[in-house]
């Protein structure tokens, strides 16, 4: 899994829960590292054991801590920057699911090494959607809950109300349920496409 | 359908197409602008207005007239804002017909966009994705420039820390663990160096007298304790500047950039034996040591040739072992004379 999503993984825990808890979860996995570096790129099997050693010190279900990762991405300001990328998919939540299938080659133009599963919307009606998440090359990480995650604190960006659903696996890809129930619920937070300049 | 209703639709087509745009009529002023050109005007509406008094034609360079502009009808202009901030832009212009079916008669369309100036325009005038046709790659260029520069300051920590990283490992790769001195990995790199910006520099040879005996009667672990009390009181007679070199079992080179004084050199190898004289506690014993130097200085050479030097110094530290221990000698021309009378001596000290 690229350093990015390790990276994620590392500042959720440090951000959330203290260097403490993180230093104590290297240590017992000894994997001869105490910081995963974002540029760089390790094997898969590290993420899954850290993520289970971070479910148990939590002592959470994964589906939660892989949510609350995903909600952690978008609403954490130590990670302002991820989220104006993410805005920059649409003037609304509505627009934004629809950049959604754009996201991994979007993630890809900046960073050429980092893959991200497959996204899928598809529209039924004007407030119910569902998201179709990977099948994601040799991954055996479950994107979908940090999607839902993701989700959730985007519809708060946007000041809209949803109603996700995780509707379980089919093979090898995850379906998210989404409802919107009122697409300008709250006012949002606001994005200034120059805001990075000033 | 009355002209003034085409004009309407034309507008409204135009306000979507391309939201950055003025209509001009046949005396170059503006009767209708897009939202997004009516914008960067600031407070007052550009119609009615001039063209080429709020916007300044830099290329190609043509008249001020509107027989001019005509002329530029599909060539890629560079046009500036005449207000500040005087934000670039280009542009294309279009001749309306004089039959008037499109537009004002001998009107133009010119439409405009930001080129490279984007960035500071979107600041400039707060402007928002709905400023830009839906089919402006402005958006995707500016989430583009974030994006890369988020994982360019990433990559530039990155390689912050590798360039630490490298830096600690040189310098544990050059740093003999017992002593914490340099080792002799680390004597070419500084000589190169001193070589390289041409300072004139002195190299001394320093053995150690009688450490073998400590060795031999109080054990290793009293050998390594006075190599460590050595190294330390080495340190201590010496500048920041200055190298020690830690080349073998109880054998030092010193390097002193910038020294030329034959009687400083003198000087500082006398008092480091005197140092090194003083008796090192072990325990309850007493561990009594001394040294032999030879030097060579870089100014006695009219060319600098490093093996030279280190043979003569070599020769001088010989000439000092000769004369019985915790001697100090300085090479100079006679010693070579001499030695060639005597026949060869060792070429270097690993070969004693």
């Amino acid at each position: 899994m690229h350093g990015l999503v390790n990276r994620a993984v590392e500042r959720f825990t440090r951000d959330t829960y203290g260097r403490e808890m993180w230093l104590g979860i290297m240590q017992r996995l000894d994997l001869g590292f105490a910081e995963f570096e974002a540029m760089l790129s390790y094997d898969d099997e590290i993420t899954h054991e850290v993520l289970g050693e971070l479910a148990v010190s939590l002592n959470k279900p994964m589906t939660e801590v892989l949510e609350d990762i995903g909600t952690y991405l978008v609403s954490h300001g130590n990670l302002e920057a991820l989220r104006r990328l993410l805005r920059f998919g649409g003037t609304d939540f509505v627009e934004f699911l629809h950049s959604l299938d754009d996201l991994p080659g979007r993630a890809q133009l900046a960073v050429p090494d980092l893959s991200l599963p497959t996204l899928e919307l598809e529209d039924h009606a004007r407030d119910y959607y569902s998201l179709t998440v990977g099948p994601m090359a040799g991954g055996r990480i479950a994107f979908g809950a940090v999607m839902i995650g993701l989700l959730r604190a985007m519809a708060d960006d946007y000041g809209a109300l949803v109603f996700l659903d995780h509707k379980g696996k089919r093979g090898k890809v995850e379906i998210i349920e989404v409802r919107l129930l009122d697409v300008a619920f709250a006012s949002g937070r606001a994005f200034d496409l120059g805001a990075a300049l000033r | 359908m009355s002209e003034g209703h085409v004009n309407t639709a034309l507008y409204a087509l135009l306000d979507t197409l391309c939201p950055m745009h003025a209509v001009l009529n046949a005396t170059g002023h503006v009767v209708h602008a897009g939202p997004t050109f009516e914008k960067l005007c600031g407070d007052t509406a550009p119609e009615g207005r001039r063209f080429l008094e709020l916007v300044e034609l830099k290329r190609p360079k043509l008249g001020a007239g509107m027989k001019d502009l005509r002329r530029a009808a599909g060539a890629k202009l560079h046009l500036e804002l005449r207000a500040a901030p005087r934000t670039a832009l280009k542009g294309v212009l279009v001749a309306l017909p004089d039959s008037g079916a499109i537009g004002p008669k001998n009107g133009v369309i010119v439409n405009l966009s930001f080129g490279i100036s984007v960035m500071d325009a979107v600041r400039d005038f707060s402007l928002t994705s709905a400023d830009f046709a839906a089919t402006d790659l402005a958006i995707e260029m500016l989430y583009l420039i974030e994006a890369k520069s988020a994982a360019m300051e990433a990559s530039r920590k990155l390689n912050l820390r590798l360039q630490g990283a490298k830096i600690a490992a040189e310098e544990l790769a050059y740093t003999d663990t017992l002593t914490g001195l340099k080792n002799r990995r680390a004597m070419q790199p500084v000589l190169d160096r001193l070589m390289e910006t041409e300072r004139d520099f002195v190299l001394m040879n320093l053995d150690l007298d009688y450490f073998k005996s400590v060795n031999d009667t109080l054990g290793h672990a009293a050998g390594d304790h006075v190599l460590q009390q050595v190294a330390r009181r080495m340190v201590s007679e010496t500048r920041s500047g200055d190298t020690i070199i830690r080349t073998g079992g109880d054998e030092f080179v010193l390097i002193f950039a910038g020294l030329t004084d034959r009687d400083r050199v003198a000087e500082i190898a006398g008092r480091l034996i005197a140092r090194l004289e003083r008796p090192i506690p072990f325990g309850d014993e007493e561990c009594r040591i001394s040294a032999s130097i030879g030097a060579s200085l870089s100014c006695d050479y009219a060319q600098v040739d490093l093996d030279q030097m280190m043979q003569d110094a070599d020769c001088a530290l010989y000439v000092a072992k000769d004369q019985g221990r915790g001697r100090h000698v300085t090479f100079d021309k006679m010693m070579r004379l001499a030695r060639d009378m005597k026949g060869p001596i060792p070429q270097n000290r690993d070969a004693r």
